[in-house]
């Protein structure tokens, strides 16, 4: 269960309170092929997180076409799903009732209620089942984020940097977790960090974007195998080699600066 | 030096840890605990004490009266009634106790508030010396405890049937104006129109104490009942509507943008994220509208009903029979005191999800 989604010269304009324009997506294509991990990193500002909210129906371009097996994205949907850089949870239900929400707001919930407890078996929160959300980890909830995402049985899942907020030893964990899952799944998995050790060890291909106006500046293939090692020679080298690309990014000269 | 001098320490540390079967001089040592026992009763018992053994020196007629209990009749006169509120107390205090000797959790809020039952009892053998026994306080204003009861002998029936009207306008009112509150509310979080026609006059209305409108509830509504309950519902619809809009409208767009992308439509979010969310300020609405309906219940009791506990107070005040009029006092307390614990409960049941959240 996966979906190619293709995005085509899209631009997407901000205006502030003070009528100053902000160009956040300019003619950015993409296309993401069936059951692939794309990762997109960049500086804050590139337009990440942008292209993510219009990939998910939450936002609308101002021109340019996207699409999910070929049919235009006009809204949200179920069939895909998003786990937001907090978690989004919802705090007055517990990890279950969090979990189960998307069944209950479909209203599938009778015929599916035992897939409840197979997705907190999944993410591994066995035992934490009546716990409130703000009693658990930043960890654990993150992981409630992505059961509760998975259980309408995306086509495709969009991550927002779902580990932005943890440590290192957490998100590590969360790493491979989410490699099973979707191995396990085969669901398309676009993941926006700005961790580029993550993007390297979770991803089929690096999307690098730059901001003023937001773009995608590079396309990184990762043709790693899998399991990755993190201090692998080729890991290595693919790392320094994308530093390397945001080093020289930043060292073009910026028209802010010219007088 | 410094380890030498640390090293006794130490052992003696050690040694303590030892002895581990002592149970530390606190809440859960027994002795500790019968003491906490001890003081909560031996208030009670000191007002006992101070009732037979102190001289009446005031005149104070105690009248005796006839109570019918399970088909015996008991001559009672209005001290023994006291002394038998009080061994009523002692009882109640001494259950609690030993229920809590077996619970630890309750234990220590039995020791916390063993010192303020003890001056409970305190407070009752001094209200007994100045208001019965030396009759130092102004008289008829403030009789001494015998003489309230006596209220409660004389007048029984009628103060439950005065309770019970104003319970039953109270529930009347409340209900309403929490059902009308919590929906206006809604209304004027979720649709930016209403919010745009129907807030402002909320805010204007709602800062006007419900009894002002009481001429036109009296003149217009059908009876008196209907008129406060009018009155009430009021008072609690602004205060309500206020608060649940205010909490619908703080609820973050990041939670709604969660629940469309899992399948909720637009009434899913109203009823599964806006309604929870708002939960807390509908329940801080509902608590201060609460505090209001008892003051619009009593006024419009007082001034314009044929029952309630306010129509009591007045009717007794006519008499000068002060000692009524604070044995109505006493009953407002508990039944509005309950009324409060009870909406306590309910909320926190449903804000549970809030439990160490918030910083209490």
């Amino acid at each position: 269960m996966s979906s190619s989604i293709s995005i085509s010269r899209v631009n997407r304009v901000y205006t502030d309170t003070d009528g100053n324009t902000v160009n956040a997506l300019a003619d950015v294509s993409l296309d993401i092929k069936a059951g692939e991990f794309i990762s997109i990193i960049g500086p804050s500002g590139c337009g990440k997180t942008t292209l993510l909210r219009l990939i998910a129906g939450l936002d609308k371009p101002q021109s340019g076409e996207l699409s999910i097996d070929e049919r235009a994205i006009k809204d949200v949907s179920t069939e895909r799903g998003y786990v937001f850089q907090q978690g989004g949870l919802f705090p007055w239900l517990t990890v279950e009732k969090n979990i189960a929400y998307g069944l209950k707001a479909r209203g599938v919930f009778k015929r599916n209620r035992s897939k409840v407890s197979d997705y907190i078996s999944l993410v591994g929160l066995d035992g934490f089942e009546s716990a409130y959300p703000h009693q658990i980890s930043g960890g654990m909830a993150q992981r409630v984020a992505i059961a509760r995402a998975l259980i309408n049985e995306p086509k495709a899942l969009l991550l927002d940097e779902p580990m932005g907020a943890l440590d290192s030893f957490t998100r590590a964990d969360l790493q491979d977790k989410l490699l099973e899952l979707w191995k396990q799944k085969g669901t398309t998995m676009i993941l926006v960090t700005h961790d580029i050790d993550e993007a390297i060890y979770l991803s089929d291909r690096i999307v690098i974007m730059t901001p003023r106006p937001g773009k995608i500046s590079s396309i990184v293939n990762v043709d790693l195998p899998r399991p990755r090692h993190r201090g692998g020679g080729e890991f290595l080298a693919l790392r320094k080699s994308i530093l390397e690309f945001f080093e020289l990014a930043q060292a073009q000269p910026q028209p802010e600066y010219i007088i | 030096m410094d380890n030498a001098a640390a090293l006794p320490l130490k052992a003696a540390d050690t040694a303590a840890g030892n002895t581990k079967k002592s149970v530390r001089w606190g809440y859960k040592h027994n002795g500790f605990f019968a003491l906490k026992v001890l003081l909560t009763l031996s208030g009670f018992i000191i007002a006992i004490i101070v009732n037979i053994a102190f001289p009446q020196k005031a005149a104070v007629e105690f009248k005796t009266y006839t109570l019918g209990i399970f088909g015996l009749n008991i001559d009672l006169t209005i001290n023994d009634a006291y002394i038998f509120v009080i061994a009523v107390l002692m009882l109640i205090y001494g259950a609690a106790g030993l229920r809590a000797f077996f619970d630890r959790a309750r234990r220590k809020l039995y020791c916390k508030n063993a010192a303020f039952r003890f001056a409970i009892g305190i407070a009752l053998a001094l209200w007994d010396i100045g208001g019965t026994k030396l009759q130092w306080f102004a008289q008829p204003f403030f009789p001494g405890p015998a003489q309230v009861i006596e209220a409660y002998l004389a007048d029984g029936d009628y103060v439950v049937q005065n309770t019970l009207y104003s319970l039953r306008l109270y529930a009347a009112g409340f209900s309403c104006g929490v059902l009308l509150g919590v929906g206006t509310g809604i209304l004027i979080g979720w649709f930016p129109k209403v919010y745009y026609w129907v807030y402002p006059v909320l805010k204007i209305t709602g800062v006007v104490p419900a009894v002002a409108w009481m001429p036109f509830a009296l003149t217009l509504l059908p009876n008196s009942f209907t008129a406060a309950v009018f009155l009430i519902v009021i008072c609690a619809w602004f205060q309500i509507a206020f608060l649940t809009a205010q909490g619908i409208q703080s609820t973050p767009k990041q939670t709604y943008e969660a629940a469309r992308i899992l399948g909720s439509g637009q009434i899913g979010l109203i009823t599964h994220v806006a309604i929870p969310h708002a939960m807390p300020d509908i329940f801080t609405g509902i608590s201060s509208a609460n505090a209001m309906a008892f003051t619009t219940l009593v006024m419009s009791e007082m001034l314009g009903q044929p029952g309630g506990l306010g129509y009591y107070i007045n009717q007794s005040k006519v008499w000068s029979a002060y000692y009524k009029v604070l044995a109505a006092i006493v009953v407002m307390a508990v039944l509005f005191s309950l009324i409060n614990h009870f909406i306590g409960i309910i909320k926190k049941r449903t804000l549970r999800w809030q439990e160490g959240v918030l910083k209490k």
